[in-house]
């Protein structure tokens, strides 16, 4: 099944050299490229390719500096979302945009909608659309009860509602289960027979394989490809979007732990959501002196309660945890101090002051410890040359220690993290236990190595490291073995050099769990879990 | 269209001259209020200034209106480093006053612990005042402006019970005051004005302290990193409520010491609200937000403001204006400065 | 039983400013912006309707109808002010609202002098002000909740980024929002002066504005809520007058009854976690976000 347009008909969108920039940068430098009806087409790229700023420029969200937009084949101007819409362009943004308080109705009536009772309105033709496309959302449900999949489909009957012809889906698949993700294609070939055109934002290699025609391909804002899906491969794709060849091999040797301690032991961990939910159901974890044990999961299964229990900033409602043997402390700083770093999900907002100097976010574990004071007197001295060797050993890009760090780039930002969290001022041999909550979220493909290698040296040193990632291929990449949350109990670990991405899939999704709770196998095993007859049959392009 | 293009790192000298600009055009503004109540603003302003910087006596009354704020304002800085939008100075004050006041009326205690007693519980008496407020929003996410400020209204309203009541004076007939506080009770001033110089003292010391404070203890990075971003604090350890808790003792404290000044220094006794505080607490609000969070800055945006209140005083006087002449300056300078705040760390573009 | 329903009609006496105050407030901040400047646009209105409504003191040169108007129109122009500085200048709404507040005070105080001691003839009846903030309360519950206009203006306080993308100018409206609750401030304003002590005087405002603030947060930012809450502040005030003097409780208790009052209600709601129910983009200002 190829695309239904013919050669004749302009393209639904096209964008001719539009060039976009931002103070510093060019975001999108000369970018063409077009849409045809009823087709799928994958705008591939890395963080900050510009692939944001290109959606953006089609949505009316940015005007460019240069180039032609046209919707079939006329030049139009696209000064806001409003007008994209009529236009017939419609978006479903990465981060949803939904009131969550009201109700699914009122939320695509906002803009539209009758004079009085907007929402009722508009129910009728949401249940209608929503049975059509197989969507499955009830117009009455509150927008903040909804899973993340439900928030998505929400963002898509609002375009539908609007009829456009063009959907721009960004980055749909980040905050889906591989299941929810083969729903999503479904729904998406679903609109592709309907003759709409899709965008689809993606940088996962075997999605844009699974479900688009063509792909272009942006690198550090310019086009540097442009192909029919079919034919091409990973290998290819990859090429094209880091300029290079690039290995799928794993990163590590697993080296031979049976022999190593138990650092880190965890039994039977109960806690609560800030909900007041039931966030932790019983996990029982063990790492051993120098593992890198991998945690996946969909978000919200209680990643970010487990690794906060950990660091004692989250409420334990039972269960112990011990560090080398000997119970570990309640209090988050008594809990550093004993040897548990902590990456957190959140550098800007939890893992550093953005407002104070460099200097002053290295010593936010230590200011109250010599030498960076004395009895409750701080020493600005050593405060500046503790902080100069930090950004040395680490190669941290700043104009100086006293810059303030707000004013620094992501990765630099993650580099203050880990050099105060790995820099080993006390010299007690460093931490012993490092937690890594998306260390690499967001960040270029070099400070990304220069993460995974500082975090490999430390579990070369003795560490050890919980690692919770969303992207599987790191966590394929990084660890021994794999661990995943559901529905707040921690099932396996399985071994990391024979996982597949579709065996751990299929356990985030529950496909794993039996029903008294414990996880089917206790140690590292073989996971060598074939997608079953769940597996949804969308996978045209990958036989191709 | 007007369009706010940030500035990363806005430079010393934006700062200055920008706040400069807001003060200046706060006067404009004022003055063209005055033209509007049918006050001529330059014969304002000339009174204003004849009445307060011309002289020595222009002086003291500067220095006395700039004392309270001196301490209140120092105190302030640091609610606002710690993001606590303290508005309740006013009422902390008063509960200075009152606990001063019932420590030299009714404690035996003898003349050279005295004065140093009413410092100490004027303090206490403030500082738990802004704790109440501090406990609210720490325990049970109460916003503190207004409780602060509610309690200014309940602090107002205990003073004229207890003046009015029990602490009635025996000697004062129709009058609401209490009774003198005895000799030893009074504080000392510099000669020829009605500073108590032991309070102006305290000020300056509290300035110096609490700057040193701020940036070379270890108390005073975890304020600064408790205010800037409670989560992070949460992360390395550091215990938000305490911090607020502390701070609360701090400036409410400050606010205290004022109070205690000016019953000890001025009036020698407890007499009605409005005759103790004429809107010190909000006043002091312009002068650390003028000072941006530096206890020392308040060695200058104190007297400043003092100018204003002393002056104010002058055009009830010589021009008969109404008391509520500094709320309008209060009113337009806030207003003013906080507008130009995003012009400190914006270069403004027009079009497009 | 007369005594019960004496009661009620001082109560609702009392409750009106505060009703129709707490439901601008409720108004704009259901658009996302605190304005805690009530009590100077209060003073504001209070003092613009007396001055238009007294004339020059000689029967017929002032008109209570344009006393109104003009007490709504000051209100509603302070509450502009407010605007510009914390939706287009971006300045903090809670600073802000506290210096329109010492301005709004300030001024009338200035301006109002030479009409202190003058009282007001043909004073208004109270019944159309508080059976009109009783309609207008109903209303506001029905346009909130069930019509498009509503829907957006809460959707603006929520989410103002959603709303922004679909092509709703969400400056615009809050702008809209916060001069209707200046306003309707305003009004309240000119109900003390007019009809409730047919006069001005300085301060008459007597805290009632910061009352009508922490009203907004007692009823939840309902409406229909804001009903019961003024009517139960207006009992309260009514207590203060009928106890004052006749227990042994001293008359200044009563008097700082209703700020005491504010902290408990205050605490009640933190406790029952009704902080939960304020707009989630409370006090933020709106920019978009490019980058």
């Amino acid at each position: 099944m190829t695309s239904a347009h013919t050669a004749t008909a302009p393209p639904v969108l096209e964008l001719r050299a539009v060039t976009k920039r931002f103070p510093g940068v060019i975001a999108n430098d000369k970018v063409s490229l077009h849409l045809n009806a009823g087709e799928v087409l994958a705008l591939l790229g890395e963080n900050g390719a510009g692939k944001s700023t290109v959606i953006s420029v089609m949505y009316g969200l940015y005007r460019p500096d240069e180039g032609e937009t046209l919707v079939d084949g006329r030049a139009v101007t696209i000064g806001s979302p409003a007008q994209a819409l009529k236009l017939g362009i419609g978006l479903v943004p990465q981060h949803p945009m939904l009131v969550a308080r009201h109700s699914v109705a009122e939320n695509l009536a906002l803009g539209g909608g009758s004079a009085f009772f907007p929402g009722r309105s508009v129910a009728g033709r949401i249940r209608e659309l929503s049975e059509k496309y197989g969507l499955g959302v009830d117009p009455g449900a509150r927008v903040s009860q909804l899973s993340p999949g439900e928030k998505q489909r929400v963002e898509i009957l609002r375009s539908l509602l609007r009829g456009v012809r063009v959907l721009i889906l960004d980055e749909p698949t980040s905050v889906l289960t591989p299941q929810e993700v083969g729903g999503l294609f479904q729904v998406m070939n679903e609109l592709r027979k309907d003759g709409r055109s899709l965008v689809f934002i993606s940088h996962k290699l075997g999605e844009v394989l699974e479900i688009t025609d063509r792909v272009t391909v942006l690198r550090k804002g310019k086009v540097t490809g442009n192909a029919p899906t079919r034919g091409a491969t990973r290998e290819t794709l990859a090429e094209m979007m880091v300029g290079r060849s690039v290995s799928f091999e794993r990163k590590r040797q697993t080296p031979d732990l049976k022999a190593a301690p138990v650092r880190l032991a965890a039994h039977d961990l109960q806690a609560l959501s800030s909900r007041g939910l039931p966030a932790l159901r019983g996990v029982n974890l063990e790492l051993r002196a120098g593992e890198i044990v991998g945690v996946a999961g969909v978000a919200g299964n209680g990643q970010s309660e487990l690794v906060e229990v950990l660091a004692g900033l989250h409420d334990l409602q039972g269960g112990q945890i011990t560090l080398d043997g000997v119970a570990l402390g309640r209090n988050a700083r008594t809990i550093f101090e004993s040897g548990v770093a902590h990456i957190p999900e959140d550098r800007i907002h939890m893992g550093t002051v953005p407002s104070m100097s460099v200097a002053e976010n290295l010593a936010l574990r230590d200011y109250a410890k010599p030498p960076l004071s004395r009895g409750g007197v701080r020493d600005l001295g050593a405060l500046d040359s503790h902080a100069r060797q930090m950004v040395n050993t680490f190669d941290i890009s700043t104009p100086g220690v006293g810059t303030a760090s707000r004013l620094l780039s992501g990765g630099n930002i993650q580099k203050i993290i880990l050099a105060r969290e790995l820099g080993d001022l006390s010299g007690q041999g460093g931490a012993k236990v490092i937690l890594a909550v998306h260390p690499t979220y967001g960040l270029d493909i070099g400070a990304t190595e220069q993460v995974h290698r500082t975090l490999m040296d430390a579990a070369g040193r003795g560490a050890c490291v919980l690692l919770v990632s969303e992207d599987l291929d790191e966590l394929l990449a990084l660890s021994d073995s794999i661990a995943v949350m559901y529905h707040g109990e921690l099932l396996g670990p399985y071994d990391a050099a024979t996982a597949t991405r579709e065996g751990i899939g299929l356990i985030m999704a529950g496909g794993a769990a039996s029903t008294d709770g414990t996880p089917h196998g206790a140690g590292p095993g073989d996971l060598s879990v074939q997608a079953g007859p769940d597996e949804p049959n969308h996978t045209r392009g990958l036989k191709a | 269209m007007i369009r706010f293009v940030p500035i990363a790192d806005p430079p010393r000298g934006r700062v200055i001259w920008v706040t400069l600009a807001a003060l200046v055009f706060a006067l404009v503004v004022a003055g063209l209020i005055f033209l509007a109540a049918g006050t001529n603003p330059f014969e304002a302003y000339s009174a204003m200034l004849q009445g307060t910087v011309s002289d020595w006596s222009g002086w003291s009354e500067v220095l006395r209106r700039g004392t309270p704020l001196l301490l209140i304002g120092i105190g302030l800085t640091l609610a606002f480093r710690a993001q606590f939008f303290n508005i309740g100075a006013e009422g902390q004050l008063l509960l200075g006053a009152i606990a001063a006041g019932g420590i030299a009326l009714f404690t035996p205690l003898p003349p050279l612990v005295m004065l140093p007693a009413m410092f100490v519980g004027g303090a206490l008496a403030g500082g738990l005042w802004a704790l109440i407020a501090a406990f609210l929003k720490t325990r049970l996410r109460v916003n503190e402006i207004l409780t602060t400020l509610m309690l200014n209204y309940v602090a107002t309203y205990l003073l004229i019970y207890l003046i009015n009541g029990p602490w009635k004076g025996k000697n004062v007939r129709g009058f609401i005051y209490s009774d003198d506080f005895p000799d030893f009770a009074q504080l000392p001033t510099l000669p020829g004005t009605q500073v108590g110089w032991p309070t102006l003292l305290l000020g300056v010391l509290l300035a110096v302290g609490l700057q040193w404070f701020l940036g070379r203890s270890t108390g005073g990075y975890e304020l600064r990193v408790a205010g800037e971003n409670p989560e992070a604090a949460r992360y390395a350890g550091i215990s938000v409520s305490s911090v607020l808790f502390k701070m609360a003792m701090v400036t409410g404290g400050a606010a205290g010491l004022a109070g205690v000044g000016e019953v000890a220094g001025i009036h020698h006794k407890l007499l009605e609200p409005s005759q103790i505080s004429s809107g010190y607490g909000f006043t002091a609000v312009i002068v650390a937000w003028l000072a941006r969070g530096n206890p020392l800055l308040c060695l200058i945006t104190a007297p400043l403001m003092g100018i204003i209140l002393a002056g104010g005083d002058v055009l009830k006087i010589n021009l008969n204006l109404p008391f509520r002449i500094t709320d309008v300056f209060s009113g337009v300078i806030l207003m003013s400065l906080i507008a130009s705040e995003i012009f400190v760390k914006n270069r403004v573009k027009w079009g497009k | 039983m007369d005594e019960l329903l004496n009661a009620l009609l001082r109560a609702l006496a009392f409750g009106t400013p505060l009703l129709l105050a707490s439901l601008g407030a409720v108004i704009n901040e259901r658009a996302g912006v605190v304005n805690l400047g009530v009590e100077g646009m209060m003073a504001l209105g209070a003092l613009a309707g007396f001055a238009v409504a007294y004339g020059d003191g000689s029967p017929g040169s002032g008109s209570i109808a344009l006393g109104i108007v003009a007490a709504m129109a000051a209100g509603g122009l302070a509450a502009l002010l407010h605007a510009f500085i914390t939706i287009t200048l971006r300045a903090n709404q809670f600073v802000s609202g506290l210096s329109l507040t010492l301005l709004g005070l300030g001024v009338a105080g200035l301006l109002g002098k030479k009409y202190e001691g003058f009282p007001l003839f043909g004073q208004p009846n109270q019944w159309p002000f508080t059976i009109g903030a009783i309609v207008l309360a109903l209303l506001l519950a029905f346009w909130l909740t069930s019509t498009r206009a509503g829907l957006t203006l809460r959707s603006v306080g929520e989410n103002p980024a959603a709303a922004d993308v679909l092509g709703l100018n969400v400056n615009l409206i809050r702008y809209g929002a916060v001069a209707f609750g200046g306003a309707l401030a305003g009004l309240a304003g000119a109900y003390l002066s007019l009809v409730y002590r047919p006069s001005w005087t300085d301060g008459m405002t007597a805290g009632l504005g910061w009352i009508a603030v922490a009203l907004v947060i007692f009823v939840g930012w309902n409406p229909l809520r804001a009903i019961f809450g003024s009517v139960f502040f207006g009992l309260l005030y009514y207590l203060q007058f009928r106890l004052q003097g006749k227990t042994f409780i001293p008359t200044e208790f009563f008097a700082a009854m209703p700020y005491l009052l504010v902290i408990v209600v205050l605490a009640f709601a933190g406790l029952r976690g009704q902080q939960g129910a304020a707009p989630e983009a409370l006090g933020r200002p709106y920019t978009r976000g490019e980058r």
